[in-house]
């Protein structure tokens, strides 16, 4: 097979070279169910586990694989059109693939400790594959349709593993909300795409983009369906006004699922967000429908109540759900400023957001996969918890000590550079005003995240601690990894932000 | 390279520190921290002093690599030294050292950590001391705050938590808004990089553009106001320094030593480095208002010292009133007044770090620090009272001591200033300052030190331990070394500092 995929060949093991990763991903889904039905009484929590990581880190592989061999990429024959223009393989898809297994792979880590004594894990970990499979499919989607089915795709599993302890009261009322607000917020998308479709007779992007130059009178129409199309991306982002379900279901979920959720289903909804409007919507500004300000507003009042909320929780896990709803509004800063007109500034900054995303998903998924690990524990929930962790738990708790200061955006650590060529991108854009929001809610944000540093290093212990210091590998090697990246990614967040920058622009070609 | 052999060893110093076991710690901590110290005499001798690195001097071992290029600024890897900063790097080696040593007695409790943070905090200084990329530097700057956090909030007094987070606050504040200031300067700038040579000649050169609505004249003050509080946070001056009282009360004395001694210096050295080398125009044109701030500074800070009790609170204060006499020769702006307040910066690091640990070393054999429990103790601590005596007498600027160096230069520089309006009233006010000094630090020693022995606490008082004395004589001989010779460092500091009159066209001598 040669390293490069060229031409616009249409038979099927050409499609299924182009899309490996996500083909992976859903093959290992696919064996995860085999291995339970030919063995419906044996758990083998093990066997299955370390078949899914070997799935999601060869899915991992092959889209680093193909983001350094060009493949879909300008240099190498430009992006790869499949079903018709459908489905387009490129850079952009192939980073958030990146960013989707990685965060997978972490999370199949830390849930085979978490599940431990699950009765029948299998179930867990397909659902986690499959939903993994459905965010490529987001990502590479270029027509609403796609969009549409594979962000249904991606919500059903999602749904299902929120309520996935079946027992617990919590998780099963986050699930409930999750799928309400899920629901309605699909009906508005459907209904927002059927109006696009109306005012352009088309449902491909591209086309969307050719025809909209052309809908005269229907303007309004095809404005209240950006609108609601937008909605739908603010749903799956956790941005307002969607975010209500965001807290909850981050909280009542099992840990893993929180940190998949806020990680990985968040950077989808973004990648179905930079591809619809950067490709579909763009000329869209010219006729009067000001996405860009609309994202604008939505980043400032999803950045601000994200942070505010943020720093009025008692408990951590509730802290890191509105925390993650800030760290959406950082990421639309990307989507607002994409409509400043000249490509070069466009691709900047969403390479920026793109690279923001890649960061978080390792410090994110890090700081919720402790929290998994403290639930283990069964220490509480609450900051006063938290206190005295560290003389038990050292290396975890440094490794949580490097994820909220990197999420707060200190200069140590790679969420400082990602934040930093965001805010950079947005005032060159022409959206300071963005920036300094930004800047403001970020020194904010370093009170309540450094509330969890002082509860775990400052504090003495006020509960007893005997069950901590017990050390779950899979769960451990997790947050000892993702601390490790996300030190790496201040050294290393070069090729990051060059590969983020390059995909970004090819959109904008 | 052998600036990074330097960083790499002090690194692994403090790796290998956190890894020791607890009772190995202190000894090993001692010997390693000796390596910086022969690295940084080596550079001494190497040393070839060529002007000022910023303005187009020779900047000595100097590396320059490429790190990552974000929104079409080159970030670098950009290190090297010239007479201003190298004299910081050699006093930052020896007091670490030194304060290492003083934590024998008072640190009983995690001592690897507590020796390891020690080392990464030396490690970071001297990467503040010798990065010549703004990026570079900013992330050791911000490195500093994170193990000064954990020194006074673990290892602290009964009020730690609060000191150590007020620190942090503070300082973090301060910071952004030095950033948010500096990166308006830079947009303004028609320079690809943030090396710090390149901005200063491109601002000398006039290059200065607008930021968006901003005209450039406005842009320069704007950034230097923000600049200049961010660092006047961290030197600190009066009304800014109230974080710096609770932090050194709280702090064990090995931490006072290094946040008197190198920490306040990072901000003096800051302001040489930014506001007064990159835009010395502004700075003219701010000088009356910082000039009455410098001496209020020195006068205010002088007459809290009056009104405390607490020996440490008395040297605290101290410091408040010593950095204002480097802003002072700082705004000065003459031969004298920039090298004298260069050369106050060691000055003041030694003697206020002597000051620190004498306190100390009485506090561990009395295990009180207030003025009124206590008289008399020079019959029972015969070497320890006299050496904290020679170091009042330093601080109050006696002859051939480094203290009076420092001071004579300043006001020297400071009373012929043809930049400052009135510099003869700002100076003769700022001395005054000095019979301030001599009064609480008279008072103080009268009260503790001398007359019949009285100690309100219970415990028996022994002679100091010889490591307790050590470095107290160490650092009494290198304040007499430096006041006896001052131009050991003068010389340099002189050719480091003088080529910044230029930029003003000269001036007095």
């Amino acid at each position: 097979m040669s390293l490069v995929l060229q031409g616009t060949a249409t038979d099927w093991a050409f499609s299924v070279r182009a899309l490996l990763p996500v083909v992976l991903l859903a093959l290992t889904g696919l064996v995860v169910f085999g291995i339970n039905s030919l063995r419906p009484d044996g758990r083998d929590n093990k066997l299955l586990a370390l078949t899914s990581i070997a799935g999601t880190l060869s899915a991992l592989g092959v889209a680093i694989w193909y983001l350094l061999a060009g493949t879909g990429q300008p240099t190498h024959g430009g992006a790869i059109s499949l079903f018709s223009g459908a489905i387009i393989v490129d850079g952009l898809g192939l980073f958030f693939t990146a960013i989707f297994a990685s965060v997978a792979t972490l999370v199949i880590a830390a849930s085979y400790d978490y599940f431990e004594s699950d009765a029948n894990p299998a179930s867990f970990y397909s659902l986690l594959l499959l939903a993994t499979t459905a965010m490529g499919l987001m990502a590479v989607s270029n027509s609403l349709v796609t969009v549409f089915v594979s962000l249904e795709m991606a919500s059903l599993p999602s749904y299902a593993l929120v309520a996935y302890l079946k027992d617990n009261r919590g998780s099963v009322e986050a699930g409930l909300k999750y799928f309400l607000i899920g629901a309605v917020s699909s009906a508005v998308l459907a209904f927002g795409i059927s109006l696009v479709y109306a005012a352009t007779g088309s449902l491909l992007l591209p086309e969307v983009a050719a025809q909209i130059g052309s809908v005269g009178d229907l303007n309004g129409v095809l404005g209240v369906g950006v609108v609601m199309v937008a909605g739908g991306v603010a749903f799956k982002t956790a941005s307002v006004p969607f975010h209500f379900w965001a807290p909850e279901a981050y909280e009542g979920a099992p840990a893993p699922v929180s940190a998949f959720l806020s990680s990985a289903s968040k950077a989808a909804g973004f990648a179905v967000g930079f591809r619809v409007f950067a490709t579909g919507f763009q000329p869209a500004l010219d006729i009067g429908i000001d996405w860009g300000l609309l994202f604008g507003l939505l980043a400032v009042v999803t950045m601000v109540l994200g942070n505010f909320a943020a720093a009025t929780q008692t408990e951590v896990k509730r802290m890191l759900a509105y925390s993650s709803i800030g760290h959406a509004g950082y990421a639309l800063i990307g989507l607002a400023a994409i409509t400043a007109g000249a490509s070069a500034t466009n691709a900047t900054v969403m390479g920026a957001a793109m690279a923001h995303l890649f960061v978080y998903g390792f410090m994110n998924t890090g700081a919720f996969l402790f929290i998994a690990m403290v639930e283990r524990w069964g220490v509480g929930r609450t900051f006063e918890d938290y206190a005295g962790l560290a003389e038990r738990a050292p290396m975890a708790s440094l490794a949580m000590a490097v994820f909220m200061f990197s999420l707060a955006g200190l200069p140590l650590f790679g969420g400082f550079l990602s934040k930093y060529v965001l805010f950079l991108g947005a005032i060159n854009a022409g959206f300071w005003w963005l920036a300094a929001v930004g800047a403001v809610t970020s020194a904010l944000s370093l009170f309540y995240y450094s509330r969890v540093v002082k509860a775990l290093w400052l504090e003495s212990p006020t509960t007893d601690l005997d069950a901590v210091g017990d050390v779950p590998t899979g769960l451990y090697a997790a947050v000892i990894v993702a601390g490790v990246v996300t030190v790496l990614l201040l050294p290393g967040f070069g090729p990051v932000i060059e590969t983020a920058e390059a995909a970004a622009a090819a959109l904008f070609a | 390279m052998i600036l990074e052999a330097l960083l790499a060893v002090t690194f692994a110093a403090a790796l290998l520190v956190f890894a020791a076991p607890d009772e190995y710690a202190p000894k090993l901590a001692f010997g390693l921290s000796l390596l910086p110290i022969a690295g940084s005499l080596y550079l001494w001798s190497a040393f070839e002093s060529g002007g000022n690195a910023l303005t187009g001097g020779e900047i000595a071992f100097n590396t320059v690599v490429p790190w990552l290029e974000v929104a079409g600024y080159q970030l670098q890897w950009y290190v090297g030294l010239d007479g201003i900063s190298l004299p910081l790097v050699i006093l930052t080696t020896f007091l670490t050292s030194l304060a290492i040593v003083s934590a024998w007695t008072p640190i009983d409790e995690r001592q690897s950590q507590f020796y390891g943070l020690m080392l990464l905090m030396e490690a970071n200084l001297i990467g503040v001391f010798t990065a010549l990329d703004f990026f570079l530097w900013f992330v050791f700057w911000e490195a500093v705050l994170v193990p000064m956090y954990f020194l006074i909030g673990i290892w602290g007094g009964p009020r730690r938590k609060y000191a150590a987070i007020k620190f942090f606050v503070y300082t973090n504040i301060a910071s952004l808004v030095m950033f948010i200031g500096f990166m308006m300067l830079v947009i303004g700038l028609p320079v690809n990089s943030f090396g710090l040579p390149e901005i200063t000649q491109s601002l000398a050169a006039g290059e200065l553009g607008n930021f968006f609505w901003l005209p450039a004249d406005t842009l320069a003050l704007v950034a230097f106001a923000a600049m200049f509080i961010g660092f006047a946070v961290k030197v600190p001056v009066v009304p800014v320094h109230t974080w710096l009282p609770d932090a050194h009360v709280e702090a064990p004395t090995p931490v006072s030593v290094m946040l008197a001694g190198v920490l306040l210096k990072m901000g003096t050295y800051a302001l040489l480095r930014f506001n007064y080398t990159m835009l010395p125009e502004q700075a003219q044109y701010f000088a009356v208002p910082i000039a009455i701030i410098a001496v209020v500074s020195v006068i205010y800070g002088a007459m809290l010292a009056l009104a405390q009790e607490d020996l440490k609170r008395i040297v605290a204060y101290s410091s408040v009133s010593s950095m204002g006499y480097v802003l002072l020769g700082l705004v000065a702006f003459t031969e004298f007044g920039l090298g004298g307040a260069t050369f106050q910066m060691i000055a003041h690091g030694l003697i206020s770090g002597l000051m620190f640990m004498a306190v100390g070393v009485i506090y561990n054999a009395t295990h009180t620090r207030l003025v009124g429990d206590m008289s008399g103790l020079a019959d029972r601590m015969p070497i320890a009272v006299w050496i904290l005596v020679a170091g009042a007498f330093a601080y109050m600027g006696l002859p051939l001591m480094a203290g009076f160096a420092g001071e004579f230069f300043i006001f020297v520089g400071s009373f012929g200033s043809t930049v400052l309006p009135y510099a003869p009233v700002f100076t003769a006010v700022a001395m005054f300052g000095i019979v301030i000094v001599a009064g609480y630090l008279l008072r103080a020693m009268q009260g503790t030190l001398f007359g019949p022995f009285n100690l309100e606490t219970d415990y028996e008082l022994d002679r100091a331990p010889i490591h307790d004395v050590a470095p107290l004589v160490a650092l009494l001989a290198a304040i007499i070394v430096l006041g006896v010779v001052p131009s050991l460092f003068f010389d340099m500091i002189r050719d480091a500092t003088v080529p910044l009159l230029e930029l003003l066209g000269g001036g007095a001598p």
